[in-house]
């Protein structure tokens, strides 16, 4: 189901979305944007006055880059918008590729695709086949894994008739056949509604980007009386100044003045910022959860499958005294060569990885007598060449031990208590003769874990574990880890309720979860990411769901979050910093021809006035195309303390965006006064 | 920029310094006795306390919010501003009158009453030529204390709304007031007052005297009288707080150039220090109350930078002086001595200028208008920056955090989280009101310049033409809605044909300039006290330390004033040019 980052200007998105920029300048739409609305309006009054002015081609060029100003934002719109959709239908493609034997209405049986059926169709499925929709079972039983629903991997009975009948979409039946009436139509499941959202047409904007629209309608509201109080001022000044400072003067320099950067771009970095969810193939339930995930400083991980490996493994030989470290491997190996669970087969690994003792096979060894785990004798092993090997938990193997009259060394209660200790598990290893020693397994913490809560806690994220272990394993485990904290012996009334004292001590909390019972925190936590694997009830309390059922995954979701707010706090602040250069091309231009003396104010020593105001007005339309990657991509994110960031974010998008326009507009101004010769 | 300048800037500076942290620590146990433990004066005082508030019937431990707060804060605006013009109008009938000035004219005393209550101080009259010492003592330097208490107790209450976790209230305006009054203010001025008639200034309530002038060899005309009259007065005590309450309001219509306004160069220091003492020293208050001196030392960082920056513009374009003059022959050290005393010289007459506009305090010991276009320049851009560099008691202070907010905002997003002050998300609302409080007064000084600029009740006012003429007009409506009130003289409000278009006009700026500033504002006070405080952390927003700094200070020069650079180009940077390029002066 993954999907890959695409090309940034792929034609596919490319060609509709140009198209959709200029279906887009319709008034009606662009009303919601109240900075490119003003300046569309800009546009049309400079479109009128075409048929008033004198200087027509330069009026006709100002006018066309003003239009052009409004198409490139809505372009990156629709540039983001397309992105969406793209993925979108990736992954409706992906799950519409599975296939369903529909009973026709001839009794006859044909193989269809999954999103064909409808509400009251029939079909048949049996073992080792999906089942493609929601419905009831009408004739038959079997046994069905709904892991994928329910995270439980134990299979269950369902059966025509009584309250077990209903199965579930994209559950696999086990074994059996069965007959089942379809009850939801393709499209109306949970997923689907999910997918939706993700093509941004039913986007709603997120507080801060209202917070913001406010802030950037406030600019806009103060350039326009900037620029209407000019008029009367230019008056004032006399008639050369008054006829200098003509509407379409006016007009580009309120368009310059007004955050058309970061207006024409808000739209599409916030779709952009769902996209890059999906693109971790994280599907987000709103574009508010998404800044939350910015926001969010306290992370409660699980401990198994998120920091920790899902299985223990063998990490030491203890030998108990008088022992060989090589003796002790061996038959540690050879107790473990019937055992398939993965931590028995740590333990054949690590005696061939440490001790050379090559794992054998099991037809290299036709008298062996394998002994399998039972509950009673809590020993697994294995009978050979009149030799037995056992290994266990301590308490077993003693008295295993003790019924052949052999003696268990202090040595290895000693080792069996400090690995407890130290949150790892046990097995001692025995022959019928001798306690030979313990084998140390240990949770396994994911690679680059620990340095990436390092670099979290310097950005002041706090990472919890919550685990049922007891508190030693659990204390163990976290310092391996490097969390900030743990919640040990947790039961998911617990994790509610540490969920709950962190939120009433004003932390924001992510947490991820799959059973029904995580629903309450899920709902709960201000980013709760379900696992695709989980219950419905999961996903429908959380606010997104990964896709990949990786909770590790929740860091990334937090470092998206992080990176939407930082490009959408980047481009405002480089457009409100671009105002310095714009007033330094314009200004001069609008007064040089009253007052010759202010020549040295250009300090860009742009060619004419007009090709100066010219300058600026194309400097701030194509900015806004040149900023369109940043925007889709997001700047680049690297974890650190806020002060850092803040200093190196204000350095290159605050200064940047001062000084950045002067070399622009100059270079605009020697193409457009040079080459295309702008009077 | 001569060594004594530097020397006397640095002496300036380090004296500022060493009162900011105790007197802020005196504001704290003004402002918040339960945190401060109550000042040194409140056993000594505080049975007139206790009388202030039975007789205003409040009950000081009852708290308001944001709205009971605003509404009374404008009920005694709205009464002392009534009683003012009452009495300014009525003067012949009131007592110590000796000069027998007739009754203030409507529109001048309407806008005087705006003025003092706003605590503008914009002076569309000659003091000793239009007051009786009753209405100077009662109508005006009441006032001087009333609006800078106001000013102080709005600080608080937005500074309370920062610092509070889920509260409903942002203090009480009566007990701020009643404190900040007995506590603060008076005490300072009595001590202030004394030492100032120590310096020469005068405490009477003499009739005017009238002396033969001393050079009598000339024949007399207008320049050259015979005889002079000097004017008399109650002037210490209103000038102590016109200077601590960064007021400005002169007694006499010279203000500080006065002799018996600024007799010394210790009085003209002290003078200056005190302008900035409380507008410093909340810096420091801010600090304290937030729980973290590093944001309040930042904040006077980025006060203190753009002020460094003013005073040494001003300084060395008034040191450069006019190139027209120096091409004439005239010393280059007194070519911009024109409409400065030669008691203070240019260092501290650009130094005062500076300090005066960035805090908005508008008293003057020289005329800008005579100023080089440059140096002029940096008063006007001083009080377009919405008077935040240290600011007006408490005005400043107030100002100031609503930039804090805004930069906040605008950079905040970029650590990655939604904008935080202090553990306290900056969401639509709080923009909202953030905007409106910057709105208000930028709008209100284009669109009365733009109105003036090209009406004929606008051009009459004007005694220059060209950009000069212009930068008066820019300056009277930029000092009016910054709540200054320095003049670009040259600008005639009150003129003899009786128009009262400027002093309506200028009556409304300054109202609107204060009030619609402070209402926002409160709004804001109000919407930040009942939010949660996220525990900080290092991911948290930083709002000390020095990229804090500089980045207040870039959002008061882009956001704030650079909406003023078109209008600023056709005033005094076309005259700085033609004066330096062409070879015409203004």
């Amino acid at each position: 189901m993954s999907t890959k980052a695409r090309p940034l200007f792929d034609p596919e998105i490319v060609k509709p979305a140009i198209i959709a920029s200029f279906k887009k300048l319709n008034p009606v739409h662009i009303w919601k944007n109240p900075v490119m609305f003003v300046t569309e309006v800009g546009a049309a009054v400079t479109t009128l006055d075409l048929f008033f002015t004198k200087s027509h081609s330069f009026v006709l060029q100002i006018t066309i880059w003003l239009w052009f100003t409004v198409v490139f934002a809505n372009f990156a719109e629709a540039m983001a918008e397309g992105r969406g959709k793209a993925q979108a239908d990736t992954l409706r493609k992906s799950r519409t590729k599975s296939v369903g034997r529909k009973i026709m209405p001839d009794d006859s049986i044909q193989t269809v695709p999954a999103e064909s059926f409808r509400k009251g169709d029939l079909f048949i499925v049996e073992a080792n086949e999906l089942i493609v929709a929601d419905g009831e079972i009408i004739e038959g039983a079997a046994s069905v894994n709904e892991s994928a629903i329910t995270g439980e991997s134990a299979p269950v009975i369902r059966e025509a008739g009584g309250d077990r009948s209903a199965v579930t979409g994209g559950t696999t039946v086990l074994s059996d056949m069965i007959k089942v009436r379809v009850t939801a139509n393709p499209g109306e499941s949970f997923m689907d509604r999910m997918i939706g959202l993700i093509e941004g047409a039913k986007r709603l904007k997120t507080p801060n980007e209202i917070a913001l629209s406010i802030l950037l309608s406030a600019l806009t509201i103060i350039f326009i009386v900037v620029c209407i109080t000019l008029k009367p001022f230019s008056k004032y000044a006399g008639p050369d100044v008054n006829a200098a400072v003509t509407i379409s003067v006016l007009v580009s320099l309120l368009v310059c003045l007004i955050p058309t950067t970061i207006g024409g771009l808000l739209s599409a970095i916030g779709i952009a910022g769902i996209d890059r969810m999906v693109q971790h193939n994280v599907l987000a339930m709103s574009g508010k959860a998404v800044e939350a995930a910015g926001d969010v400083d306290v992370l409660l991980l699980d401990k198994t499958g998120t920091i920790t490996l899902g299985n223990r493994e063998a990490a030491e030989f203890i030998p108990a005294p008088g022992v060989s470290s090589e003796e002790l491997a061996d038959a540690a190996q050879l107790s473990s060569l019937a055992d398939e669970t993965p931590e028995g087969r740590s333990v054949v690994i690590l005696a061939k990885k440490k001790y050379g003792i090559r794992g054998r096979e099991i037809h290299e060894m036709p008298h062996a007598e394998f002994v399998p785990f039972t509950a009673q004798t809590r020993m697994s092993g294995l009978n050979f060449n009149g030799d037995v090997y056992r290994k266990g938990a301590a308490d077993s193997v003693r008295k295993f031990v003790a019924s052949g009259g052999a003696a268990f060394p202090a040595e290895i209660d000693q080792a069996v208590d400090k690995i407890s200790r130290a949150g790892g598990t046990p097995l001692v290893v025995a022959t019928a003769k001798k306690a030979l020693g313990v084998i140390y397994l240990k949770d396994i913490v994911k690679g680059g874990l620990p340095d990436r809560f390092q670099r979290f806690r310097a950005m002041g994220i706090k990472t919890v574990m919550i685990t049922g272990d007891n508190p030693l394993t659990a204390a163990a485990i976290a310092k391996e880890a490097g969390v900030d904290d743990f919640l040990a012996q947790a039961t998911p009334e617990d994790k509610l309720a540490l969920l709950r004292r962190e939120q009433a001590a004003g932390h924001l909390v992510a947490m991820t979860g799959d059973g029904t019972n995580d629903a309450p925190a899920l709902a709960q936590a201000d980013v709760g990411v379900a696992m695709n694997t989980g219950t419905q009830a999961a996903k429908e309390a959380g606010n997104m769901v990964d896709l990949d059922s990786n909770p590790t995954k929740l860091i990334e979701v937090v470092e998206i979050g992080k990176q939407l707010l930082m490009t959408r706090g980047a481009l405002t602040t480089f457009s409100i910093a671009n105002d310095v250069a714009k007033y330094f091309a314009i200004i001069p231009a609008m007064l040089v021809g009253a007052f010759p003396q202010i020549a040295p104010l250009n300090i860009m020593k742009l060619g004419t006035p007009n090709s100066a105001i010219l300058s600026a007005v194309i400097f701030n339309a194509v900015i806004i195309i040149l900023l369109i990657p940043l925007a889709l991509r997001g700047v680049k994110f690297r974890p650190a303390p806020a002060v850092e960031i803040l200093r190196r974010n204000l350095l290159v998008y605050g200064l940047g965006g001062i000084i950045a326009p002067f070399p622009g507009i100059k270079l605009i101004d020697l193409i457009v006064h040079n080459l295309l010769h702008v009077a | 920029m001569t060594a004594s300048g530097w020397i006397q800037l640095a002496l300036y500076i380090g004296v500022l310094l060493l009162i900011t942290k105790p007197l802020g620590a005196y504001l704290v146990r003004v402002l918040d006795p339960q945190r401060g433990g109550g000042t040194f004066l409140d056993p000594v005082l505080g049975w007139f306390e206790r009388i202030c508030y039975r007789i205003l019937r409040v009950d000081p431990r009852q708290e308001q919010n944001w709205k009971g707060y605003a509404v009374a804060m404008l009920i005694f605006s709205l009464v002392s501003m009534l009683l003012t013009y009452g009495i300014l109008r009525l003067q012949t009938h009131l007592p110590l009158n000796p000069q027998q000035m007739a009754n203030v004219p409507d529109a001048l005393a309407f806008n005087t009453a705006a003025s003092f209550t706003t605590n503008t101080n914009w002076q569309s009259y000659g003091g000793e030529s239009t007051m009786s010492y009753f209405s100077q003592m009662v109508a005006l330097a009441v006032h001087n204390y009333f609006s800078a208490a106001v000013g102080i107790a709005i600080a608080a209450a937005l500074i309370r709304g920062i610092a509070r976790d889920r509260s409903g209230t942002v203090g009480n305006f009566w007990v701020d007031l009643v404190r900040v009054h007995l506590y603060l203010l008076l005490p300072i001025c009595i001590l202030f007052a004394l030492f100032l008639v120590s310096q020469g200034i005068i405490q009477n309530f003499k009739p005017y005297t009238t002396f033969a002038t001393v050079d009598q060899s000339a024949a007399v005309s207008t320049t050259q009288p015979a005889q002079q009259i000097i004017a008399q007065g109650p002037v210490a005590s209103q000038i102590a707080i016109k200077m601590l309450g960064t007021n400005g309001g002169g007694f006499y219509n010279a203000n500080a150039a006065h002799p018996f306004e600024n007799p010394t160069p210790l009085s003209n220091f002290i003078q200056m220090l005190s302008i900035f003492a409380i507008p410093s020293s909340l810096t420091y208050y801010l600090g304290r109350m937030v729980k973290s001196q590093a944001h309040g030392w930042a904040v006077w960082a980025a006060m203190f930078a753009m002020f460094l920056a003013g005073v040494l513009v001003c300084w060395g374009a008034e040191t450069s002086g006019n190139p027209r003059l120096k091409e004439l022959g005239v010393d280059p050290a007194t070519t911009a001595m024109e409409g400065k005393e030669v008691r203070f010289g240019v260092f501290n007459s650009a130094l005062f200028a500076t300090i005066t506009t960035d805090a908005s305090c508008g008293a003057v010991n020289s005329m800008h208008d005579s100023f080089t276009p440059l140096g002029g320049l940096v008063p006007l851009f001083n009080i377009q920056t919405g008077e935040v560099i240290f600011g007006g008691v408490g005005a400043g202070m107030y100002g100031m955090l609503i930039f804090v907010v805004l930069a906040i905002f605008i950079a905040g997003l970029m650590v990655g989280r939604t904008p935080e002050y202090l553990g306290k998300k900056i969401e639509g609302y709080d923009v909202k009101c953030a905007v409106l409080a910057i709105l208000a007064p930028s709008l209100c000084i284009l669109a009365l310049t733009a109105w003036s600029s090209i009406t004929d009740w606008g051009l009459a006012g004007l005694n220059n033409s060209g950009p000069h003429g212009f930068s008066e007009l820019l300056y009277a409506f930029t000092s009016g809605a910054g709540n200054n009130g320095s003049a670009f003289a040259g600008l005639t409000c009150t003129p003899t044909s009786g128009d009262r278009h400027y002093n309506i006009a200028l009556a409304f700026d300054m109202l609107f300039g204060r009030f619609f500033m402070i209402i926002p504002l409160m709004a804001l006070a109000g919407h930040l006290a009942a939010k949660k405080v996220v525990p900080q952390s290092a991911g948290s927003f930083p709002v000390g330390g020095a990229t804090f700094a500089v980045l207040l200070v870039g959002t008061v020069v882009i956001v704030g004033a650079l909406t003023f650079l078109p209008a600023i180009a056709l005033g005094p940077v076309v005259e700085h040019f033609i004066m330096h390029g062409g070879t015409q002066t203004f």
